[in-house]
């Protein structure tokens, strides 16, 4: 499988010189029939695919001012052109955001233009051509959707949003991808992306109960189903079970016993990512934020809080108003709906919550921001909050933690790769070669500060970071949750007097 | 009357009419388009006011071209403040008594004329030197910036080399103003300079100078940042619902 180079880490990060064609290659498996046909698809590529792309294209025009606007207001400037983790890490020019949205443009250009109908070769139009599409079908699973080409552009021309469009023509026309689609049917129809029924979701967090009890001397729970909760817990379904993930869910779970709320998990709505807004399709994206509102009124819970995944607080704090409100059943003294990070800070700001941070002195921390919660999102009720909100959380909960270089951070921060709907084995090798930047900017503190870990609030980041970690020379463990170091120092107010010893408190 | 005159009032008419008609266009389809979802970019405002600031931040000062280039910035943005000031300057040949601040701004607009070709030869080194902008440049994008450069050029020509009869000029743009066909000069380079202007109206909407309405468009910049808050519901959206 590991048919490629791993890219070399270097001292500082240089821009790297165009190798055309290098990641042609790369295409993720194309969705089957049935996979296609549940999500309302066509199963394969239609007849007249050329005249349906162009007519998708122009509803997508015509409902999304975004894909408008940014195809006419490019004006090639370059601004863009370095900033992409995939261009930096693959040397692709069509991995530029401009490039990579010219696929589209070039097209749009050629038939929706008046130059490019009469001047196609002046103004860079093309023909819609097999060779076109294919390059589509590369190209826009080369993209994580993590905006950072937006920040720099002069006007904000987000290649999300086009590659969102172009993976919705895709999929109008019959070229669907296999990872999201499957996924989202899944989600659709059982409730959360891994196909876990309910059965097997009450095993798994009876197990976790059981586990934490031995651990700490305390029943901590971890309810299903419960109705009449206060609290409604919308988590990633790689909490249930992935590593490091289900130690930041286990500090969930700690921070609600420690709170004295009642919480419940649904089994309907097991799932916090939304992979609808990976293939742009605002229909998927509602159907599945319908399920979260329809377990929250049968549950009759009073709030929402969505766990530790980035594009799913996008589809949360951005949309989930729009897709699935009002939400005025619920509590309108907390915000809907609202992220764990949020309502563990403001316990921490309340004094709720005693710490030992002794418990976490083996690691020094830094923070990985992931992309969807520091561009698309917010955290707080203050600009920033996204920034300052998780790195509070580690300060409280640990003695050593160092920040990444600034242009690797903030709103300036790398996308893990795996991103936007690619973390998939089909597509290691970019997956691998994304993660450049990041690694290097992570190898920057580990050499100079010492940092040992790298925490995380993003399932696709937890996810990638333990597969890509190793190519780089880290440990596959150096990633772990933020609420994972919330779990580790949290005292836990009704724990046994000190029959506890401190082993199997570090095994966890 | 001359064919002189005649055909150059025809050509800014028709350049007028293609540059208002096309942008007032695409304005009315930029404003009508619905934008569904939430998108601003990080650092998002939280209030309309916020989205002003922020606005006028880019438009005035480049700031998110400033994080992303240094060099493309300065240039951009000493072509685009050289072209403000030298437009500003030729608000005189549209005004039979010329505004006071207009006369002011006369010596400044003069030489900004050298900011703005600087900037476009920067701009047109940069297109050429940089394996990246060079990659994504079609011919129309060097095709731009050379029609700039030669606007520039030709009226810098005019301003600091050979001078044109600038009264006349003038009476020739008052003429128009009131439809009626004034003398024009003769003079080779002026003549170029107002063709090539006509050409730049006629192609601005059709181009990728639609940026210039764009920017105030771009969902990314012009949202405030409060979902939660205030539910955002595009009209097709709402059928949806139904």
């Amino acid at each position: 499988m590991a048919d490629f180079e791993t890219p070399e880490l270097r001292e500082y990060p240089i821009i790297p010189k165009l190798k055309e064609g290098v990641m042609a290659h790369s295409k993720p498996y194309v969705a089957k029939v049935q996979f296609q046909e549940a999500l309302g698809f066509p199963g394969e590529l239609v007849d007249n695919w050329e005249e349906k792309a162009l007519e998708k294209l122009d509803d997508l025009r015509g409902r999304y001012r975004s894909l408008q606007v940014y195809l006419d207001s490019c004006v090639k400037c370059g601004a863009c052109t370095d900033k992409c983790h995939y261009y930096l890490g693959t040397s692709d020019p069509k991995n530029m955001p401009v490039a990579r949205q010219d696929l589209l443009r070039q097209v749009y250009r050629r038939y929706r233009t008046f130059a490019g109908k009469y001047f196609p070769r002046l103004v860079g139009a093309k023909d819609l051509t097999r060779d076109v599409l294919d390059d589509w079908y590369s190209y826009f699973h080369q993209c994580s959707q993590c905006r950072r080409c937006s920040v720099f552009c002069p006007y904000g021309i987000d290649t999300a949003e086009i590659s969102m469009a172009a993976r919705e023509i895709m999929d109008t026309i019959g070229v669907g991808q296999k990872y999201c689609n499957e996924i989202i049917g899944k989600a659709a129809t059982i409730g959360n992306n891994l196909g876990l029924p309910e059965p097997a979701l009450a095993d798994t967090l009876e197990g976790l109960e059981e586990e934490v009890e031995e651990d700490t001397g305390v029943p901590v729970k971890f309810p299903l189903d419960q109705k009449g909760s206060e609290i409604l817990l919308v988590t990633p379904s790689a909490d249930f079970f992935a590593e490091p993930h289900v130690d930041g869910l286990i500090g969930y779970a700690k921070v609600f016993h420690e709170a004295g709320v009642s919480w419940t998990m649904s089994s309907y709505a097991s799932e916090a990512a939304n992979f609808g807004m990976f293939i742009g399709s605002y229909e998927n994206m509602r159907s599945l934020s319908l399920r979260i509102r329809k377990a929250a009124e049968d549950l009759g819970v009073k709030r929402i809080v969505f766990g530790e995944c980035g594009h799913a607080w996008r589809v949360a704090y951005s949309f989930l108003n729009t897709l699935a409100g009002p939400f005025d059943f619920l509590d309108p003294n907390y915000p809907v709906p609202q992220h764990i990070c949020e309502f563990t800070y403001d316990l921490i700001q309340k004094d709720k919550l005693k710490f030992d941070k002794s418990e976490n002195d083996h690691m020094t921390l830094t923070f990985h921001d992931s992309c969807n919660v520091a561009r698309a999102s917010r955290m707080g009720d203050k600009a920033g909050g996204q920034f300052d909100i998780p790195r509070a959380i580690i300060r409280a909960a640990c003695n050593n933690f160092v920040d990444m270089p600034a242009d690797a951070i903030g709103e300036a921060t790398f996308c893990c790769g795996g991103g936007g709907g690619l973390l998939t084995d089909d597509l290691m090798e970019l997956r691998v070669k994304g993660a450049q930047p990041r690694m290097e900017a992570y190898k920057r503190v580990v050499e100079d500060n010492g940092v040992t870990n790298v925490a995380a609030i993003c399932a696709i980041c937890k996810s990638q970071f333990t597969k890509v970690l190793p190519y780089y020379g880290f440990g596959m463990t150096d990633i772990v949750s933020v609420h994972q170091l919330v779990s580790e120092a949290l005292v836990l107010s009704d724990a046994p007097s000190d029959d506890n010893d401190s082993d199997t408190e570090a095994e966890a | 009357m001359s064919a002189l005159p005649v055909t150059y009032a025809i050509l800014f008419y028709a350049a007028t009419l293609l540059l208002v008609v096309g942008l007032v266009r695409k304005i009315v389809l930029y404003a009508r388009t619905p934008a569904p979802l939430k998108i601003p970019t990080t650092p998002a405002p939280v209030s309309r006011s916020g989205v002003v600031l922020r606005m006028v931040h880019e438009v005035v000062l480049f700031t998110s071209l400033f994080k992303a280039t240094k060099w493309t910035w300065l240039f951009g943005w000493l072509f685009h403040f050289g072209l403000l000031l030298v437009l500003l300057r030729h608000l005189r040949y549209f005004q039979a008594e010329t505004w006071f601040w207009v006369d002011l701004i006369q010596p400044f607009g003069k030489y900004a004329s050298y900011a703005m070709v600087i900037g476009l030869l920067g701009l047109f080194a940069r297109r050429i030197f940089v394996d990246r902008v060079r990659y994504i440049s079609a011919p129309s994008d060097y095709l731009m910036l050379l029609l700039l450069i030669a606007i520039g050029a030709s009226g810098m020509l005019m301003t600091f080399v050979t001078h044109t009869d600038i009264v006349m000029v003038k009476g020739f743009f008052l003429g128009l103003l009131r439809f009626s066909i004034e003398p024009l000069p003769s003079d080779l380079l002026l003549l170029t300079h107002l063709t090539l202007v006509a050409l730049l109206m006629i192609i601005f909407p059709i181009s990728k100078l639609l940026h210039a309405p764009g920017v105030f468009f771009s969902p990314s910049r012009n949202q405030v940042d409060n979902p939660r808050e205030k539910r955002h519901l595009a009209p097709w959206a709402a059928e949806l619902e139904k």
